[in-house]
C-alpha cells in the first residue's frame, strides 16, 4: 500500500506561528512531499479539538503515517500517539517534529525559522513512510520499592508505602536512619523539636512489618528497568552481629577510644570507636569504626568483645552483598554542606569561633555537645555577639549559582535561638531576605521585634585582626551595608556560617547506576521542572527531598508522599509497558565476529556458542542503538531508528541541498 | 538447464586488471558447459570481435553479459550504455565493476594527477616533450579524438543500470559457476541483487572468537599472528568482519588478514563506515588522547585500509576536489 | 552564492537524553542560536553511525555535529565513549580524503546546558561558515566534456555503421 500521510503543523498561539510561517510550511508540504495527503496547520494541535482533527483525518483520509510539527516530543508525544491509536493507527507511525524549542523559539529571523521548519517537516515526512507499527512491551511490576536514603523524604515514602502494604526496602549508608533532620534541635518556623517529631516516624519505620532497613549500606549495582529492577546492596561491615545486638550500648561506653566526629556532630562533637550516632539511632545497633578502632590500629584492645553480654562484636565480618529485586526505586539521597574552608576569608577552620551552621545546630540540640548550651569554641564562655553570614557558598558564582532557599529561615531560626538561650546581640547578614513559605514571613517579623539585626550586604571577610580598641580579641565582620551605602566593622563574639546546600558528592555515581541524570549543579533531573517534579527521564525511577535540589522540610516530605503515589499508581497498575525500541539480531545472517559481544553495557547482547551466533536479550535492551552502528555485518536492527529510517530522514532534512545539487547536475544525453 | 536454443553471452573488460577475464577461465572445464549453453557473441580478450557488431545487434539481444572493470573513460562509458542496451542481464562482474576495487582508489587523486605521474614521473616514461594525451588533437588529416579520461571512476552501476552484482576481486570460481547456474535454470534473485552470501568472512573463518578489545592496532609485518586466534583480536585489522563471505576466507587461513575484496554484506551502504565503526567500537580506551593514538599509529592509511576496494562506490566516493583542480 | 551570505547547512545529530533535552532547553529559554544546524534525534550518540555522518555530507551537507551527555554522564552507562571513538576514527578517514576538520564536530552538552549547546552551535555555524560550501557531489561531476565525448562516440560510430 502506498504511503497516505498526513501532516499536522501547530501553531501553538503565536509560539510557532509568531516565528514560523506554518500555513506555509502545511502549504509546501502537502504539495511538494510526495506521499502528503493531508496538510493541515491548527492553532493548538495538542488540544482535544487538535486531536480530533488528526483523528478524523486518519479515518476519512485512510491515513498510514502522522507527522506532527509542534514543541518537542517529550512533551506531546504521547498525546499525538495517543490521538492516533483513538483512529485505529499503530501509535509508532506517527512522528513528531520540533518546531517549537528547536525553530521558533531560538530563531530571529521568520523567513529562516521558516526554511528550517520545512526541512525538519520533510526529514520527518520521509522518515515516517519508513516507521513500522510496534508493539510495546509488557513487563509485571514488582509490588517492592527500594528507598534510596532513610532521611525525613525517604522515610515519608517508606512509611507511605508501607502503609498501603507494600514491601519496602530501605538502603541508608550511615548507620542509623534519620537522616540531616536528626542533627537539627528546632525546626522553623514552628520551632517545634526536631528529633519530637522525626523519631517516632524513624522508630515506626525500624519496626514495620513492610520495612526492612539496611543502614550503613550501599547500592553496589543497579540493572533491569521499570516494573523489575534488580539492586546489589553492599552491607558494610559493622562488625557487630545486628542479630544477636540488644542495643545495650555497653560496648559504646566502654569503648577506649574516643574520636571527633565529622558526620553527625559535623565536627563539633565526639564519639567513640564503636558508636551509634545518636541515642535515638534506628537501628540502635552500634558500628565499629575500622579507620579509628585500635584493635585494627595494632591488634589489641577487643574490650567491646570482651564486654558484649551477647557476644554480638565479631572483628571478622566482611562487606555483605545482597540482591534485591524491585519495581521501582525512590532516590532521596538528600544533600552535603557546602565545605566552608573553600571561603577562606571567612575563616571556617582558621579563626576558631567560626561556626558552620551544622555545627551550630548541634550545639543548640539539647542531645549535643554543649548540651544545648550556646558557647564559643572554648566550651566554657557564652557569646555576647553573634553574627549569621547568609549565602555562604549560595547566590555566588564563584560557588554555587543557586539559592539554598532554607538558609534565611533557619539564620532566624539561629537568631531566635541565640537571643532565648544567651542574652547575645545577634546580626544577620544577608543578601535578600527570603522567607516566602507558610508562616515564614510571619517569623521574619518575629525576629524583628524580638531584636535581631539585620544588615543588608555580603560578608567581605571575618578577620581577627583589630584595628581598633573596641575590636581586640574579637571576630571583626567586615561588610558593606548596602541599605545605609557604606562599609561597616561589625566586632562580634561568634559568626555562624550559613553553608550551601550541595548535592552529595557522589549524586552523580549513584546516578550513573541508576541512570538518571543530574543537572549543572549536580542535583537530579525531574521529568518536567514543573508538571512531573517526582519522576524522572528513567521509568521506575522518582526522586524526593533534596537530592532534586534545595528545600525544606515540608517540601521535602511532600515530595516523598508524592513519589510514593507515584510508586502505588505504578503498583497498582500491576503492568507496565516499556518502549519497543530494542535491537535485533538476524540470526540468519550473523557470522558471530563478536564485535557487538562487549559493547552493551547492560549485556543485553548473549553468544551462543553452539550456533555461531550472537542474540540479544529483548528484556534487558534499553535500545540505545550503539550495537546497531557497530555491526560490521549490518545485521543488527534497531527499531524505531533503523538506517533506512535515518537516512530517510537525512534525505528529507538535506531536501533543499539535494535540489541544489540536481539543479547543478548536467543533464545526460540518453545512452 | 538444458537450453532449446542456445542463449548469447558477452563478456567487456574495462577500467580493471583483467583478473576477472581469467577468474571465469578458473571455472576450468566447466567453461565447455558454458559454451553449450550460450554463443558468446562478444568478448574482445578470447574471442574476435567488433564494436560495430554488437551495434548492430537488436536491442536486448543479448541474454546475459558479464561487464567487468570500472568506469574510467568516456569510451568505456559508451560500452557500458551500449551493452547495457544490447543486453537482457547487465551483471557487474567482480569487484572493480560492482564498487570500483584498487582502480577506484585512483579516486584519491585526479587526471592531472595521475597523468603527471604516468607521462613525467614513472622512472620507464621517456617523454621530453611532455606529451599528455588530449581528447581532441588536429592532425593535417583533419581531427582526431582519444576517449575523455575521467577525473574520478564510476562503478558500473553509477553509469548504467545493473541487473545483477557478483562480487570479489576476482571472484572465486565458483562463486562464477553459482551465478552462471542461477542464470541458466532461471533461478535468479530480486534484480539489484547481489549473487553470493549474506553472511561475512567470520562465517566462513574457522579462527576462535572472543569478545574483542583493541589496544594497539598492528600492521602486517609487524606481528606473526597466532594461528587459531581471531586476527583482528590480535590487532591485526581484518576486515573479514564487513566482508562478504563467498570466498572461504582465503587470507584468514593463510594467517593474513581479510582485505574486503569481497564488498559489503546485504543491506549495507558504505563498507568503510561498517569497518571503521566496529573497529573503533572495540578500542579499548576512553581517553580522546589515546584513542587517536591508537588510530593514527595503527592505521596510517585509512582510505585505503578501509576502502581498498570500495571507495568508488562509497558514500563520498572520491577525495574531495580542490577548486583548481578543474 | 556568494561567500558573505553563504549560509551552510548542518546536520545535527542529537542524543535523546542530554543534548536533544539540552536543545529543548534551548528553546524553552529563548536562547537564539543560528538556524543552521537540523537536528534529528537518536537515542544516544552511539547509535550515530559514521554511515550517517557519511551520508550527510554525500547529500551536500556542510558540515555535520554529534551532541551527545558528557563523557561519564551517558544515559546508556558508557556510550558516548563509543561515539567519540568511531568520531576519532571517522575524522582520521576524512582527513584522508580531504575533508576539512572543522566539518564534524562531536560536542558534548547534558539536559541542564541548553545555554552551552547554543554556544556549540554558534561556533560551528561560524566555523563552517569560514570553510564555505562543500557541495560534495559536485566532487564526482565530470565536466561537460564527458557527456559530449560519450555522445560524440555515438555520434561517430552510428556515421560509419552507415557508411558500411
Amino acid at each position: 500500500m502506498a504511503e497516505r500521510v498526513g501532516v499536522y503543523i501547530c501553531h501553538c498561539g503565536s509560539n510557532i506561528a509568531g516565528m514560523v510561517d506554518v500555513e506555509q510550511v502545511a502549504k509546501w508540504a502537502g504539495e511538494n512531499l510526495e506521499g502528503v495527503v493531508v496538510s493541515r496547520d491548527y492553532k493548538f494541535m495538542c488540544s482535544s479539538l487538535g486531536q480530533a482533527m488528526i483523528e478524523e483525518d486518519i479515518k476519512k483520509h485512510n491515513l498510514t503515517h502522522v507527522v506532527v510539527g509542534a514543541c518537542s516530543p517529550h512533551l506531546h508525544e504521547k498525546t499525538f500517539r495517543k490521538a492516533c491509536q483513538n483512529a485505529g493507527l499503530n501509535p509508532y507511525l506517527c512522528q513528531m517534529t520540533n518546531l517549537r524549542e528547536h525553530v521558533s523559539w531560538v530563531s530571529r529571523d521568520r523567513e529562516k525559522a521558516t526554511e528550517k521548519a520545512r526541512a525538519l517537516v520533510a526529514a520527518a515526512v520521509e522518515r515516517v513512510k519508513r516507521q513500522e507499527p510496534l508493539q510495546p512491551l509488557s513487563v509485571d511490576v514488582n509490588p517492592a520499592t527500594l528507598v534510596i536514603g532513610g532521611g525525613i523524604a525517604g522515610l515519608q515514602a517508606t512509611l507511605e508505602l508501607a502503609d498501603a502494604g507494600y514491601p519496602v526496602y530501605v538502603v541508608e549508608r550511615r548507620p542509623s536512619i534519620g537522616g540531616h533532620m536528626a542533627q537539627f534541635d528546632k525546626t522553623f518556623p514552628t520551632l517545634d523539636c526536631s528529633a519530637c517529631i522525626l523519631t517516632p516516624k524513624m522508630s515506626e519505620a525500624g519496626q514495620h512489618p513492610n520495612v526492612t532497613l539496611y543502614t550503613y549500606s550501599e547500592v553496589d549495582e543497579v540493572s533491569g528497568s521499570v516494573g523489575h529492577f534488580r539492586v546489589r546492596i553492599r552491607r558494610k561491615a559493622r562488625m557487630v552481629t545486628e542479630d544477636k545486638c540488644t542495643g545495650c550500648g555497653i560496648c559504646v561506653e566502654k569503648c577506649p577510644r574516643k574520636v571527633v566526629d565529622e558526620d553527625f556532630e559535623a565536627g563539633f562533637g565526639y564519639r567513640k570507636a564503636i558508636y551509634t550516632p545518636f541515642p535515638q539511632a534506628v537501628p540502635r545497633i552500634p558500628v565499629i569504626d575500622v579507620h579509628s578502632c585500635i584493635w585494627f590500629e595494632r591488634q589489641k584492645c577487643r574490650a567491646c568483645e570482651k564486654l558484649c553480654p551477647t557476644g554480638a562484636i565479631d572483628f571478622e565480618q566482611k562487606d555483605e552483598i545482597i540482591e534485591l529485586e524491585v519495581g521501582n526505586i525512590i532516590v532521596a539521597t538528600g544533600w552535603n554542606m557546602f565545605d566552608c574552608r573553600r571561603i577562606p576569608q571567612y575563616g571556617y577552620g582558621r579563626l576558631a569561633n567560626v561556626f558552620t551552621a551544622l555545627e551550630f545546630e548541634r550545639m543548640c540540640n539539647a542531645a549535643g555537645p554543649t548540651n544545648g548550651k550556646i558557647l564559643l569554641r572554648d566550651g566554657k564562655t557564652e557569646p555576647q555577639t553573634v553574627a549569621i553570614v547568609h549565602c555562604v557558598g549560595s547566590r555566588d558564582s564563584n560557588h554555587n549559582e543557586y539559592c539554598s532557599g532554607i538558609c534565611c529561615m533557619a539564620a532566624l531560626k539561629f537568631g531566635h535561638l541565640v537571643l532565648e538561650k544567651t542574652k547575645a546581640e545577634v546580626y544577620s547578614f544577608y543578601i535578600d531576605m527570603r522567607t516566602n513559605q507558610k508562616g515564614y514571613e510571619e517569623f521574619y517579623h518575629r525576629l524583628l521585634e524580638e531584636g535581631m539585626h539585620f544588615v543588608r550586604g555580603k560578608v567581605a571577610e571575618v578577620t581577627d585582626a583589630a584595628r581598633r580598641p573596641d575590636e581586640a580579641g574579637k571576630l571583626i565582620v567586615q561588610v558593606e551595608d548596602t541599605l545605609l551605602g557604606k562599609q561597616r566593622r561589625i566586632p562580634v563574639d561568634m559568626v555562624i556560617l550559613m553553608g550551601a546546600l550541595e548535592p552529595q558528592t557522589d549524586a552523580k555515581e549513584l546516578g550513573l547506576k541508576l541512570g538518571i541524570s543530574c543537572s549543572m549543579a549536580g542535583w537530579y533531573t525531574e521529568r518536567h521542572p514543573k508538571l512531573d517534579p517526582v519522576a524522572t527521564m528513567t521509568d521506575g525511577i522518582f526522586v524526593a527531598g533534596t537530592c532534586q535540589g534545595p528545600k525544606d522540610i515540608p517540601a521535602s516530605v511532600a515530595q516523598g508522599a508524592a513519589a510514593a503515589a507515584r510508586v502505588m499508581g505504578m503498583i497498582t497498575k500491576r503492568k507496565v509497558w516499556i518502549e519497543p525500541v530494542v535491537a535485533t539480531i538476524d540470526e540468519s545472517r550473523c557470522s558471530g565476529c563478536r564485535i557487538c559481544n562487549n559493547i552493551c553495557p547492560y549485556n543485553a547482547i548473549e553468544y551462543d556458542e553452539a550456533k555461531g551466533v550472537s542474540r540479544v536479550i529483548t528484556a534487558m535492551c534499553k535500545g540505545c542503538g550503539t550495537c546497531v552502528a557497530a555491526c560490521p555485518a549490518g545485521v543488527i536492527s534497531g527499531a524505531h531508528f533503523s538506517n533506512e529510517q535515518v537516512f530517510a530522514e537525512i534525505e528529507g532534512i538535506l531536501w533543499d541541498a539535494l535540489q541544489e545539487e540536481k539543479k547543478a547536475e548536467p543533464q545526460a544525453v540518453t545512452g | 538447464m538444458i537450453a532449446q536454443n542456445k542463449g548469447k553471452l558477452a563478456v567487456y573488460w574495462a577500467a580493471s586488471c583483467g583478473g576477472c577475464e581469467i577468474a571465469i577461465l578458473a571455472i576450468d572445464e566447466k567453461i565447455l558447459d558454458v559454451s553449450k549453453h550460450f554463443d558468446i557473441v562478444f568478448w574482445p580478450c578470447a574471442t574476435d570481435g567488433k564494436v560495430r557488431d554488437v551495434e548492430k545487434m537488436a536491442d536486448g539481444s543479448i541474454d546475459v553479459c558479464l561487464f567487468n572493470g570500472g568506469i574510467r573513460t568516456s569510451e568505456q562509458e559508451y560500452m557500458a550504455r551500449l551493452l547495457r542496451r544490447k543486453s537482457k542481464v547487465l551483471v557487474a562482474f567482480g569487484s572493480c565493476a560492482s564498487e570500483g576495487c584498487i582502480p577506484g582508489l585512483a579516486n584519491l587523486s585526479n587526471r592531472k594527477e595521475i597523468f603527471h605521474t604516468v607521462y613525467h614521473e614513472t622512472p620507464s616514461t621517456e617523454n621530453p616533450k611532455g606529451v599528455e594525451p588530449q581528447h581532441v588533437t588536429d592532425v593535417p588529416e583533419g581531427k582526431l579524438y582519444l576517449p575523455v579520461f575521467y577525473d574520478t571512476l564510476f562503478t558500473l552501476d553509477q553509469v548504467v543500470d545493473v541487473d545483477y552484482y557478483l562480487p570479489g576481486c576476482p571472484p572465486e570460481a565458483e562463486r562464477i559457476w553459482d551465478a552462471i547456474t542461477a542464470i541458466l535454470e532461471n533461478k535468479l534473485p530480486p534484480k539489484g541483487a547481489v549473487i553470493g552470501a549474506n553472511t561475512t568472512v567470520c562465517d566462513e573463518c574457522p579462527r576462535k572468537r572472543t569478545e574483542k578489545k583493541i589496544r594497539k592496532f598492528y600492521r602486517t609485518w609487524e606481528i606473526i599472528p597466532d594461528e587459531e586466534t581471531c586476527l583482528l583480536e590480535q590487532g591485526l585489522v581484518c576486515a573479514g568482519v564487513a566482508t562478504r563471505a563467498g570466498c572461504g576466507a582465503k587470507c584468514p587461513k593463510v594467517n593474513s588478514p581479510c582485505i574486503g575484496c569481497y564488498g559489503v554484506n546485504d543491506g549495507v551502504v558504505d563498507f568503510g563506515a561498517r569497518l571503521m565503526s566496529a573497529l573503533a567500537s572495540v578500542i579499548d580506551s576512553d581517553a580522546p588522547e589515546e584513542i587517536d593514538r591508537i588510530i593514527r599509529e595503527g592505521i596510517p592509511d585509512p582510505a585505503g585500509t578501509f576502502y581498498r576496494f570500495s571507495l568508488a562506490h562509497s558514500l563520498l566516493r572520491r577525495k574531495k576536489k580542490v577548486p583548481d583542480e578543474e | 552564492m556568494a561567500e558573505e551570505t553563504f549560509e551552510p547547512k548542518i546536520v545535527g545529530f542529537l542524543c535523546n537524553w542530554c543534548s536533544y533535552r539540552a536543545a529543548d532547553l534551548a528553546g524553552t529559554a529563548r536562547i537564539k542560536y543560528p538556524p543552521n544546524v537540523r537536528i534529528i534525534r537518536v537515542m544516544c550518540s552511539g547509535r550515530v553511525d559514521p554511515a550517517f555522518v557519511l551520508k550527510a555530507l554525500s547529500l551536500g551537507a556542510d558540515g555535520v555535529m554529534i551532541a551527545g551527555c558528557h563523557p561519564g554522564e551517558c544515559h546508556y552507562i558508557e556510550q558516548n565513549y563509543k561515539a567519540m571513538r568511531r568520531y576519532h576514527m571517522l575524522k582520521h578517514t576524512l582527513r584522508a580524503l580531504g575533508l576539512e576538520e572543522d566539518r564534524i564536530r562531536l560536542v558534548w552538552a547534558s539536559a541542564a546546558e541548553g545555554q552551552q549547546l547554543a554556544e556549540h552551535i554558534e561556533e560551528f555555524v561560524d566555523d563552517v561558515r569560514k570553510l564555505g560550501p562543500l557541495h560534495w557531489p559536485s566532487n564526482f561531476q565530470e565536466n561537460g566534456e564527458r557527456w559530449h565525448a560519450v555522445e560524440a562516440l555515438a555520434q561517430e560510430h552510428a556515421e560509419s555503421l552507415e557508411v558500411l
